[in-house]
């Protein structure tokens, strides 16, 4: 160890390895439905997807979670987004793809993905 | 990325509970779902509940799971961490609220009260992995110190913090450090005394156990400022689990170069050494531990000099505690105000106890000083088991004493303990109930040491031995008059012709029971008889004829067939038989059997 950067280094790192353990109320929670209803309609690959995305994007306050049947079954894969002081947004129909852009988009920069929602494809 | 974190505690009360089982099954189950990848098992150290072990937590929901075998693992598997559903049924009953959510284990009644400074870690991190102590500003206050401070300045942080040794002396760390600091040498030396003897207590095992990286921050941080580049952890061999981490931990340290030479870059030289001790009391001592380390049998020497100016190998030695060790990262980083902010007047931060005893949340806790006896016991320790009545608490070890019942309200510090007969120590903690006999307590105490006596100072070795033997005939019904004072006067005797502590607080569970429950002495000798009803001798069991109803269980129980009578008459005990064990009051149904 030659310097503190090179422990503010590590440190960094670790950290997100760690977050999840940090009970908080800040945390923005991803939630994956997971039911019979949702792996059938694969929701395996689209909670895979949000995972490896928020690792790469390196992001801290925000937690995945599965849960189960919400009673929306023919639009599984559905996934939920809940940040504190905002209102619920649910995802529906998803896949890898569009997990990868909901994560880019929403948790990254804040934008909802408007054509993936409940609301655009419930019409 | 892992979206969940299973903390399982791998402390020795949770090891010994199958804690490691539990660890191998939820492997293989998370193997079989696939799931390897997305969830993070994590052995911790001892979360402080052991009464309700093996336990573990699952994050990010914060569940905390108690009394967990390994035939729960699939079931947790399968419905919490495959389909987000919490199995109900293995949640730590007070962690559910009124309206079946669930809250943090942060706002029970046995963590409320809690403030965690020297266990900060202990059950949060995997003790066996470096980067996860970096990630909680691991090592951070060690690079603070090597590049913004001055060995004064950082001498003079911990003498402003007003921390106080935390091994039971209660001595101030800062002066001990700046001792060690005048005096120059070619070497110096630091060393840790994790050579924790006191029966029931486990508050250091558990530190190295859960987080032993803070021990080896902290020694480097004392090296730096007395100036010393070796250190040496003399800790007992019977601690198997906390040897092997602090073997990782002082590994893994000196590959990122936290240990070793020119740590960050500022010429400073410091690594670190085991020595392990082979279990004998006297070496908690000081110049008994330093002895050892050197390779010398564990005897005391006369102090002075003191080990700050001539310790080990001669050299200017500081000695702490883990705990103490434990506190001085927190206070590099957060400031000397920040601790002096926790605590009573004299005594400032925090304290670590083992809960022992006749309570029902055994295990480890840690409250400001100044906390009540009756919090401790009756809101953190969740009051005494098996709805008994408290009677005492024995604080310190076998050099300490007993704090009555009139006394649960006094604000636990090191010269509030000391006034009112007892000490702090290490920091066992055994609570009694009115089940326990307080000459039986002493005797129990006594027996410790006449074996750990290093029989180097006759008032130890041979006057313990015979406060022993007086305490086994008063026990045994022997007691005649004039036993008690001469109980008292070899105390007194003992502790003044004593060389080290061991010796002079000896006698301390004698005196202190005998100052607060005399009347249970002078009935053991005058009358011949045990208040308590624990001591065999003096204990009779008989059938109240008219209650028996002649059932037979107590016969048909008895291990010895000490009971005759015939069914549907009144039973009898046969006193040259009976060997006391209590199974025919604990099998009738009647209440016809009298004990006393």
């Amino acid at each position: 160890m030659k310097s503190l950067a090179e422990l503010q280094a590590i440190r960094e790192k670790a950290r997100q390895q760690i977050s999840v353990r940090e009970e908080s109320d800040d945390n923005i929670r991803v939630l994956v439905g997971m039911a019979t209803c949702g792996i059938a309609a694969g929701a395996r690959p689209v909670l895979t997807a949000i995972m490896d995305e928020i690792s790469k994007r390196g992001l801290k306050n925000v937690t995945v979670t599965q849960t189960g049947c919400i009673g929306i079954c023919q639009f599984e894969p559905v996934v939920e987004v809940v940040a504190p002081g905002e209102n619920k947004v649910t995802y529906v129909k998803m896949t890898a793809e569009k997990a990868v852009r909901m994560v880019n988009d929403h948790l990254v920069n804040g934008n909802v993905v408007s054509e993936y929602t409940i609301g655009a494809n419930a019409k | 990325m892992f979206r969940s974190n299973v903390l399982v505690c791998g402390g020795t009360g949770c090891s010994s509970s199958n804690s490691e089982q539990i660890i191998n099954r939820l492997k293989e189950e998370l193997e079989a779902k696939g799931l390897e990848k997305e969830i993070n098992v994590v052995r911790t150290g001892c979360f402080g509940l052991c009464a309700l072990g093996p336990v573990m937590v699952v994050y990010p929901e914060g569940a905390f799971y108690s009394m967990v075998t390994p035939d729960d693992i699939p079931e947790i598997v399968e419905e919490h961490l495959l389909k987000g559903r919490i199995v109900k049924r293995l949640l730590y009953q007070e962690t559910v609220s009124d309206d079946d959510t669930i809250h943090s284990l942060t706002d029970t009644p046995f963590y409320k009260k809690q403030v965690r400074i020297a266990l900060r870690h202990c059950g949060v991190i995997n003790p066996e992995i470096i980067e996860e102590y970096i990630a909680l500003d691991g090592y951070a206050a060690l690079g603070k110190v090597l590049t913004e401070m001055t060995p004064e300045q950082v001498i003079q942080t911990i003498k402003d913090s007003g921390l106080r040794g935390r091994g039971g002396g209660g001595f101030p760390t800062g002066v001990k450090w700046g001792l060690a600091a005048q005096n120059h040498a070619d070497q110096k030396y630091v060393c840790c005394n994790a050579d924790e003897g006191d029966p029931g207590a486990f508050m250091d095992r558990s530190v190295l156990e859960g987080d032993p990286h803070s021990v080896l921050e902290a020694m480097a941080i004392a090296g730096y400022a007395i100036g010393a580049s070796q250190g040496y952890i003399y800790i007992r061999a019977e601690y198997p689990i906390a040897v092997q981490r602090l073997k990782i931990a002082i590994k893994q340290a000196r590959e990122l170069g936290l240990l070793g030479k020119d740590i960050f870059g500022s010429g400073f030289d410091f690594d670190i050494e085991l020595r392990l001790g082979a279990g004998a009391f006297v070496c908690g001592e000081e110049t008994s531990l330093l002895a050892s380390i050197e390779g010398r049998r564990g005897e005391p020497k006369p102090r002075p000099p003191y080990p700050a100016v001539k310790g080990l190998f001669g050299k200017p030695t500081i000695l702490n505690n883990v705990e103490t060790y434990a506190n001085i990262a927190p206070i590099i980083l957060k400031g000397a105000d920040w601790f002096r902010s926790i605590g009573t007047e004299r005594s400032k931060g925090t304290k670590v106890f083992a809960l022992g005893g006749k309570i029902k949340h055994t295990g480890l806790v840690e409250v400001p000083m100044g906390t009540t006896l009756r919090e401790i016991v009756e809101e953190i320790g969740g009051g005494v088991s098996d709805g008994g009545t408290f009677k005492a608490a024995q604080t310190g070890g076998p050099s300490g004493g007993c704090i009555p019942a009139r006394f649960l309200d006094v604000e636990i510090d090191y010269d509030n303990l000391i006034e009112i007969g007892s000490m702090m120590g290490s920091g066992g903690l055994i609570v009694m109930d009115q089940t326990t006999c307080m000459v039986d307590i002493a005797k129990f105490f006594l027996n410790f040491t006449v074996d750990e006596s290093c029989g180097k100072c006759t008032a130890c070795r041979v006057g313990t031995k015979r406060l022993l033997e007086i305490l086994e005939k008063i026990t045994s019904g022997n007691g005649e008059k004039g036993d008690i004072e001469r109980l008292e006067e070899l105390s007194y005797y003992i502790k003044e012709n004593s060389l080290c502590a061991l010796g002079q607080t000896a006698p301390n569970p004698v005196l202190s029971t005998l100052q607060y429950f005399r009347d249970e002495y002078v009935a053991h000798v005058e009358e011949h008889r045990c208040p308590a009803g624990a001591c065999k001798d003096l204990t009779r069991y008989t059938i109240i004829t008219d209650t028996c109803r002649g059932c037979t269980l107590c016969a048909r129980n008895c291990p010895v067939g000490a009971i005759s009578g015939a069914v549907k008459e009144p039973h009898l005990i046969d006193q040259s038989k009976c060997i006391k064990c209590g199974v025919c009051m604990e099998k009738c149904k009647f209440d016809a059997i009298l004990k006393g």
